[in-house]
């Protein structure tokens, strides 16, 4: 299963905020954007990816270079406040799910030994 | 790809619907909903009270790490049909957000997965849309904390 690429798993990484930063401002290339960081070049990348695969950010071929550059209309999404709403009741879920998957296997466990 | 957990609130409406299906078999969703301890524990709060029952009610509280009360929600219970259905008030105490109705509907979907449907009714539309917007808020604060933090570490 592939990961879900969703905006607010992309913006809750500081690394990924502040590629967002830098590129608000001007396109960059993948090189000029991991110069501004101390992470390996192969980690930026991963992050790129990330940030293209959620459409917060657009590749654009200039000549034999490519520029990320900021998406506007999905950087708005970020904006919708129903998100961390369904987002705050997804991770409360995801817990009751794996609290109770462990009480299934307790529960077993027990029965076992009888 | 489809969202386990899913939200709808309609535009100027006064209720919301929350839907989510579960990898576990209906029993074992209500019994997460039942046990005041396993409530406890996925909901991240203290349960003072829960009388599982028609006339019934509930009490939660949540403090933080130094031991300062942060949350307290206490409610009604009108309905209580294990398996099935729960009706029940919500409100947060010392908050303008007043009190809501909560239907939650459990459902069989396959021996091992189930479904939770919970229909909240506010007061106005606008409580509700505020209601919303509380972890918004919190998640914007912190955004913003931290961009702060990157900020000034680039310069």
């Amino acid at each position: 299963m592939n990961l879900r690429r969703d905006v607010f798993q992309a913006i809750a990484d500081p690394t990924r905020r502040a590629i967002l930063l830098l590129v608000a401002s001007q396109s960059l290339t993948a090189g000029a954007i991991a110069s501004n960081f101390d992470t390996a070049r192969p980690t930026v990348s991963k992050h790129l990816q990330i940030l293209t695969e959620c459409e917060l950010l657009k590749q654009e071929q200039n000549g034999r270079e490519i520029f990320y550059h900021i998406n506007a209309k999905k950087m708005r999404e970020v904006a919708d406040f129903i998100e961390p709403f369904r987002q705050m009741w997804d991770d409360r879920f995801n817990k009751l799910e794996t609290i109770m998957k462990a009480y299934k296997n307790q529960q077993h466990g027990t029965e076992n030994k009888d | 790809m489809e969202l386990k957990t899913k939200i709808k609130a309609e535009n100027g409406q006064q209720d919301l619907v929350i839907t989510r299906d579960f990898d576990l078999p209906l029993e074992l969703l209500f019994k997460a909903y039942e046990d005041p301890e396993i409530v406890a524990q996925w909901m991240g709060t203290k349960v003072l009270k829960l009388e599982n029952k028609k006339h019934g009610s509930w009490q939660f509280e949540t403090s933080d790490g130094k031991g300062n009360v942060v949350f307290k929600a206490n409610g009604a219970i009108h309905e209580f049909i294990p398996n099935q259905k729960i009706t029940r008030t919500f409100e947060m105490e010392n908050a303008p957000f007043g009190v809501q109705l909560e239907l939650l509907k459990f459902e069989r979907l396959t021996d091992s997965t189930s479904r939770l449907t919970i229909h909240s009714i506010y007061e106005s539309g606008e409580l509700r849309d505020q209601m919303l917007k509380l972890p918004f808020a919190q998640g914007i604060n912190m955004a913003h904390n931290r961009l702060q933090e990157i900020v000034s570490k680039l310069k």
